[in-house]
């Protein structure tokens, strides 16, 4: 039963990145395009966090947690550098 | 029963990711996509952490999945708030049937015209909705 449940996790996340993709790619402005990023990374971590409790194995969480920070990290310096150009 | 647990737990964090990422593409405002990505999506993973915790209950990997839905949980709302004030400042286009505006970008090179732009469209609107 909970092999089926995990494949139909995986399935519904990966329609989100899709669809996350699909607002990369129309984004009429930057803000939407790191909206897009942003919620990419999360739904990543989403996706490692899942295929790492079907299969068991504990290592994965290491690289979400990485993903969560370098997603994290990304967002405030394209907001920052945003702000920065629209001061100059 | 921490099958089922996981099953559900899981299935309602996916849903909720997926509303997350139906509200990103479909929500017509930049500023309105940030609430819909920070706030469901930050529902929806903390459903699919405590559902792989139900799943992996060794303390080392219940410890890394609290640890990061408590990093998610503290810099989702961090990072709206600055992609919020960085789109508002830009003075990116708004819905055209706001009511209100409450923060008119005002510290931007270009700001008076959008501000004076954004001012009469809020009347305008302001006045539809009061007919």
């Amino acid at each position: 039963m909970l092999d089926i449940v995990f494949q139909v996790v995986l399935g519904i996340l990966g329609l989100s990145l899709l669809i996350c993709f699909g607002r990369l790619w129309l984004g009429p402005t930057l803000a939407d395009r790191i909206v897009a990023m942003d919620l990419l990374a999360i739904v990543t971590v989403g996706v490692i966090v899942v295929s790492s409790a079907s299969s068991g194995q504990p290592g994965g969480l290491d690289v979400a947690i990485m993903i969560a920070l370098v997603g994290f990290l990304g967002t405030v310096a394209y907001a920052w550098y945003v702000q920065k150009e629209e001061g100059q | 029963m921490t099958g089922w647990a996981t099953a559900i737990l899981m299935l309602v964090g996916s849903v909720f990711t997926l509303l997350a990422a139906t509200g990103v593409l479909k929500l017509p405002d930049a500023v309105m996509r940030m609430q819909a990505s920070a706030k469901a999506s930050t529902l929806g993973l903390a459903c699919l952490l405590l559902g792989a915790a139900f799943q992996l209950p060794d303390l080392s990997s219940v410890v890394r999945l609290m640890s990061l839905g408590g990093f998610l949980m503290a810099t989702a709302p961090l990072s709206a708030h600055i992609v919020a004030r960085a789109t508002l400042s830009r003075g990116a286009p708004l819905w055209e049937g706001l009511v209100v505006n409450e923060h008119p970008p005002s510290n931007g090179r270009n700001g008076e015209g959008q501000r004076r732009d954004m001012a009469s469209s809020t009347r305008a609107d302001a006045a539809d909705t009061g007919r």
